[in-house]
């Protein structure tokens, strides 16, 4: 879909809104993930807010595209950008993690049926996605919608994630879009000195994937990486999307640190005044 | 005596009773369920003969997947399926399914509550020949344990037809326990398969029984051989078939340890966190009574005749009856 200036422009405002957002809810919940929500916000945004089939009014619409997110630990920018979508109210986030929430610490279908799939262990939100996307082919719809697999770089180190990458790239699985957060980084450190995953491209390619890489933070491209996804016919596509943990916060970007840990109250401040400080 | 009201097999004692691999009756089960909903899809982890399924995949291809030796994506995968409104059978051995996959099973499907049915074939100590490594002596305890989940173990092949066609309807997720080995058949068409109840196969000719014998799956017949022999010696018992271990049937065996006031508990499974675990658990809390557990006792398998391993391990008629006996002495 044709993404103009303008819309460009209100996306980076909804982005920020959103990393906004999600600082907020981790202050408050006190624990959780920074640096992976904050890195796919635009990403998410544009999802959201220009790419997806969905309906926030209607969350069990049977049309719907599906999204699954495989590596649960970075739902707040799920939440946060569903809020933002109208799925329930922005006021909601700050109940993060918190009991009786309905957002879990890592998402739970059973307490937020809005979302496709509960997740958190890793590895094997790109298998359900399979199975979404057989389901598709054996009922002949799929030309009709798309089954989008968000998924981070440190779960390729699972084994269950290659097994479900084999199984779609023998099936020909066209309506399945894999989105792996290239953001280099996992709990322990740089994903190339943890269990490198370089060449990422052959990896998925020596598997009968059609493999795009491109910049997690530029709307356009990221647009037309999507749309050619979506016209490849006879194959699954991965999109390998460069991010930068911890993006749009000066102090927590690129910094393995931050993966696994929230802003106190200071360092939560001084990230707001920077993302509020931002002029588009 | 047999309970006549269950329709049981009549020539259940003949030297030449029928006898069947229980995992044929689930690939019978899986066909009519096939053809009866269309919703229903098959996947298997390249074991898709020797599970059965490959009556299924034969007639309903199109609705098939082959995964190949890859269990974590068959059960994962299975949760996409169910999202989308199929019902998915997925099969492999026990040992690898659920033995090696466990914790997509709870995150993808019992936790993300997706009405998918997991079915390990060649599960217990019956498996014989392939030895320890294949044995699947723990899969009840590991599923029984979760949450959102029905666990049911066939003593048949015409109950595990029977169990098949039940789970599709259930709309949530369920194990399905399967031995390899040919199986005498017990029931018949007309006996009474409920998920969640439990039956009382074998029963004493007049007056109460002494001692009440669970069995869950396979051993069911030895045990109702032993009952037989036990009743020629003048001990009355009752057998409870409890294929059905999760939802498991409180009423019956609390009624049952109310009339004997002495429990022997059968299975094919460690002695821990099985079946017998189950039943302890219900009784410890509602009726406490002497029990006794037939099972393996805290040790792996090894190569060996069904026959020869059942003995060994003391699950055979013999070990059930000096159970039971040595439960009448318990009695205060």
């Amino acid at each position: 879909m044709l993404l103009t200036e303008e819309k460009i422009k209100e996306l980076a405002i909804k982005a920020n809104d959103i990393r906004i957002s999600i600082i907020e809810m981790l202050v408050e919940a006190g624990s959780g993930h920074t640096a992976g929500p904050l890195g796919m916000a635009d990403i998410f945004t544009l999802f959201y807010f220009h790419i997806l089939k969905h309906d926030p009014k209607n969350p069990s619409w049977e049309e719907r595209d599906r999204v699954v997110l495989s590596n649960g630990h970075i739902c707040p920018v799920l939440y946060a950008t569903m809020a933002h979508a109208g799925y329930f109210p922005v006021k909601e986030l700050k109940t993060l993690r918190k009991f009786g929430t309905r957002l879990q610490g890592h998402p739970h279908r059973e307490y937020l049926p809005y979302i496709e799939t509960s997740s958190g262990p890793l590895g094997s939100g790109l298998s359900q996605a399979v199975g979404m996307a057989l389901a598709d082919k054996m009922n002949k719809k799929d030309k009709d919608r798309f089954i989008y697999c968000f998924m981070s770089d440190g779960e390729l180190d699972e084994g269950n994630t290659w097994e479900a990458i084999m199984l779609a790239g023998k099936n020909k699985l066209r309506n399945l879009i894999a989105i792996v957060d290239r953001n280099n980084i996992q709990i322990e450190g740089f994903t190339e000195d943890v269990m490198p995953l370089e060449p990422l491209q052959s990896k998925w390619r020596a598997f009968n994937w059609h493999v795009i890489e491109v910049s997690g933070h530029d709307f356009r491209s990221l647009n037309e990486v999507v749309e050619e996804a979506q016209a490849i016919y006879e194959k699954p596509t991965v999109i390998i999307a460069h991010t930068i943990p911890g993006k749009g916060v000066r102090e927590f970007e690129r910094n393995y640190k931050w993966h696994g840990k929230v802003p106190n109250k200071e360092e939560g401040k001084m990230a707001l005044d920077e993302l509020r400080a931002l002029r588009f | 005596m047999l309970n006549p009201n269950l329709k049981l097999n009549p020539k259940i004692f003949n030297s030449d009773v029928e006898q069947v691999p229980i995992r044929k009756g689930f690939g019978q089960g899986l066909l009519q369920a096939g053809e009866i909903n269309e919703n229903v899809v098959g996947l298997c982890a390249d074991l898709t003969e020797s599970t059965q399924m490959n009556l299924f995949a034969d007639k309903f291809p199109e609705r098939f997947i082959q995964v190949g030796v890859a269990e974590q994506n068959l059960v994962a995968m299975s949760s996409g399926l169910a999202a989308m409104g199929k019902i998915p059978f997925c099969s492999s051995y026990a040992m690898f399914s659920p033995g090696r996959n466990w914790e997509q099973i709870r995150t993808t499907i019992t936790f993300n509550d997706r009405p998918v049915k997991i079915v390990g074939s060649h599960s217990g100590i019956s498996v014989g020949p392939d030895g320890g490594t294949h044995q699947a002596l723990e899969d009840i305890a590991l599923m029984r344990v979760m949450p959102n989940i029905d666990v049911i173990s066939p003593c048949d092949a015409i109950e595990a037809k029977k169990a098949v066609l039940a789970l599709v309807k259930t709309g949530k997720p369920a194990y399905l326990r399967l031995v390899r080995e040919k199986t005498p058949i017990i029931t018949t068409e007309e006996t009474p398969f409920n998920i969640g109840q439990a039956e009382i196969y074998w029963m004493p000719d007049v007056g109460l029984a002494q001692v009440g014998i669970i069995v869950t799956g396979g051993l069911l017949f030895r045990a109702i051989l032993a009952a037989k022999e036990l009743e020629a010696e003048g001990i009355k018992t009752k057998v409870i078939n409890l294929s059905s271990i999760k939802p498991i049937d409180v009423k019956a065996i609390v009624s049952l340890a109310k009339e004997c006031k002495a429990i022997v508990t059968v299975e094919e499974h460690q002695i821990a966190g099985g079946m017998g675990s189950a039943v302890a658990e219900v009784l410890a809390q509602n009726f406490p009574v002497p029990m006794e557990f037939i099972g393996i006792r805290d040790l792996f398998g090894q190569s060996g005749t069904p026959d020869e391993l059942v003995e060994h391990y003391g699950m055979g008629k013999n070990s059930i009856k000096e159970a039971v006996k040595k439960v009448l002495k318990r009695k205060s």
